[in-house]
C-alpha cells in the first residue's frame, strides 16, 4: 500500500514531465525547423491555450451566463482584456503603423450578418473561435467534432468573401490616436456599466481567478502584435489548412479571388510552419492538453452521450462558425477582441450583431439536443 | 470512453496537419523574417481574418 502511494506521485511527476518537456521541444522544433519568430509565436499559442484553459477564461460561456443568467463577470474580464490591450496597442499603431496593423476591416451587410450567425452558432456548440480549439485540445468531443467543419466552413467563406462583400459595405473606420482610444475605452466603461446595471444581485464581483486571466490574455495578445505585426487571430489559419489539403488533392483554386491572391496563394504554397494563425491555434489546442492531461485524472472524464440530433447539429454548427467569421472578418478574436482592441469599428458592430446571434442560439441549444444543463 | 480518446484525436489532428504539409516546401529558417516584427522596419506579411484579399 505504501508503494503504491509513493508510486503514483512519481508516475504523476514523470507525466508531467514529459508534457513539459514535449512543449518545449516542439518550441524548439519549429524555431530550428522555421525560425525565432514562429517558434515564438507557438509559445505564444500554448500560453493563451494554457490561460484560456487554465483559468476557465471564455466568450461563448460568459455571454451564456450573462443571457439566462444575468452574470456579468466574465463579459466584464473580457472588456477589461480588451481595454488592456487597447492602451498599449492604440499608441504602438500609432508610432510604428510601417511595421505593426490591426484588425480592421469594413462594416457590411455579410460582416454583420456574418456575426450574427456566428454568434448563433458559437451558443449551440458552445464555442467560439478560440474556444472550439480549447475544447477540442481538452478533449471535449463536441469541439473536436466542431472543429474539421470549423475549417472548411472557413475554407469556403473566404472562397465566398468578394461577392459577399460587394453585396455592400462601409469603407474601413477605425479609431485612432490619443482621441480613437479614449472612445474605445469609453465604449468599453459603457458597456460594463450596462452589464452591471442589469446583473443579477450578488454577481457584479469579478473572480480575482478572471482578472488575472484578463491580464495574462491581454499580455500575450500583445506580445502577439509585437512578434507577428499582426493582432491575435484564429480564422485565417483554420481556412488555410483546407486550402493547403485542397491543393494537394489537385483543386485548382486559382478562379477564386481570395485563395488567388497574390499574398494567400503564397501562404498556400508555404510551410504551415510559418503561418501566424495557424502557430498559435496549434499552440492552443496544445496548451489545452496540457492543462488537462496536467490534472490528475483530467483525462478520464466519461465522454457524454448525447442524441444523434445533437452529432448532426455540431457539423453544422461548426461549419456556420467557419463560414460566417469569413464574412464578419473575423470570429470573437480577430473581430470582438482584437478589432475593438485595436480600434476597428467593425469590432463594435461584431459584438452588437454576435451578442444578438448568442440571444437565439442559447435558445436553439437545447431543442437540438446539446443541453445538459442550464 | 474517456478524453484519454478525444484529447489524443485533437493532438493527432494537428500533426495531421503538420506532417501532410511537410510535403510540400520546407521553410527555410536562414530566409526567416527578424524575431520581432516591432522595430524589424518591415511592414507584416502574415494572412489575418481581417484582410481583404490582397
Amino acid at each position: 500500500m505504501t508503494a503504491m502511494t509513493a508510486a503514483a506521485p512519481a508516475g504523476v511527476g514523470a507525466k508531467r514531465g514529459l508534457l513539459v518537456l514535449g512543449a518545449l521541444g516542439a518550441v524548439v522544433a519549429v524555431t530550428l525547423t522555421a525560425g525565432v519568430r514562429y517558434g515564438l509565436l507557438l509559445a505564444i499559442g500554448l500560453g493563451i491555450g494554457l490561460v484560456l484553459e487554465g483559468l476557465r477564461f471564455g466568450f461563448a460561456g460568459p455571454w451564456r451566463a450573462m443571457i439566462l443568467r444575468r452574470e456579468p463577470a466574465g463579459l466584464l474580464a473580457q472588456l477589461l482584456a480588451i481595454a488592456l490591450v487597447a492602451i498599449v496597442a492604440f499608441p504602438m499603431l500609432s508610432t510604428h503603423g510601417a511595421e505593426l496593423s490591426g484588425a480592421q476591416a469594413p462594416i457590411g451587410f455579410a460582416m454583420v450578418g456574418g456575426a450574427f450567425v456566428f454568434g448563433a452558432a458559437m451558443q449551440i456548440v458552445l464555442g467560439c473561435g478560440s474556444g472550439t480549439l480549447v475544447n477540442a485540445g481538452s478533449g471535449n468531443p463536441v469541439s473536436l467534432l466542431a472543429l474539421p467543419f470549423f475549417c472548411i466552413g472557413s475554407f469556403f467563406g473566404a472562397l465566398n468573401l468578394v461577392w459577399w462583400t460587394d453585396l455592400g459595405s462601409l469603407p474601413i473606420l477605425v479609431l485612432h490616436g490619443t482621441t480613437g482610444l479614449a472612445v474605445t475605452l469609453g465604449l468599453l466603461a459603457l458597456v460594463a456599466v450596462v452589464a452591471l446595471a442589469i446583473a443579477a444581485p450578488g454577481t457584479r464581483r469579478i473572480p480575482a481567478r478572471l482578472i488575472v486571466a484578463a491580464a495574462l490574455l491581454a499580455a500575450l495578445a500583445l506580445a502577439n502584435l509585437v512578434v507577428a505585426g499582426q493582432p491575435w487571430g484564429v480564422v485565417y489559419g483554420l481556412g488555410l489548412w483546407v486550402a493547403k489539403g485542397a491543393t494537394a488533392l489537385g483543386a485548382d483554386l486559382s478562379g477564386s479571388a481570395f485563395w488567388s491572391a497574390p499574398g494567400n496563394a503564397a501562404r498556400v504554397g508555404q510551410s504551415v510552419l510559418t503561418d501566424i494563425t495557424s502557430l498559435t491555434n496549434f499552440g492552443i489546442i496544445g496548451g489545452a492538453f496540457l492543462i488537462v492531461a496536467w490534472k490528475r485524472g483530467g483525462l478520464s472524464q466519461p465522454l457524454p452521450k448525447l442524441p444523434a440530433r445533437a452529432w448532426i447539429a455540431t457539423v453544422v454548427a461548426g461549419l456556420l462558425l467557419g463560414y460566417s467569421s469569413r464574412l464578419a472578418f473575423g470570429c470573437n478574436v480577430g473581430a470582438f477582441f482584437s478589432g475593438i482592441s485595436t480600434g476597428s469599428l467593425h469590432g463594435w458592430a461584431w459584438f452588437v450583431a454576435g451578442f444578438a446571434g448568442s440571444l437565439v442560439g442559447v435558445r436553439l441549444r437545447p431543442l437540438l439536443g446539446l443541453e445538459g444543463r442550464a | 470512453m474517456t478524453r484519454h480518446l478525444t484529447a489524443g484525436l485533437a493532438l493527432a489532428f494537428i500533426l495531421g496537419v503538420v506532417a501532410l504539409d511537410a510535403t510540400g516546401a520546407p521553410p527555410n529558417p536562414y530566409k526567416a523574417p527578424a524575431a520581432l516584427a516591432f522595430g524589424s522596419g518591415l511592414p507584416t506579411s502574415g494572412g489575418f481574418c481581417g484582410a481583404m484579399p490582397k
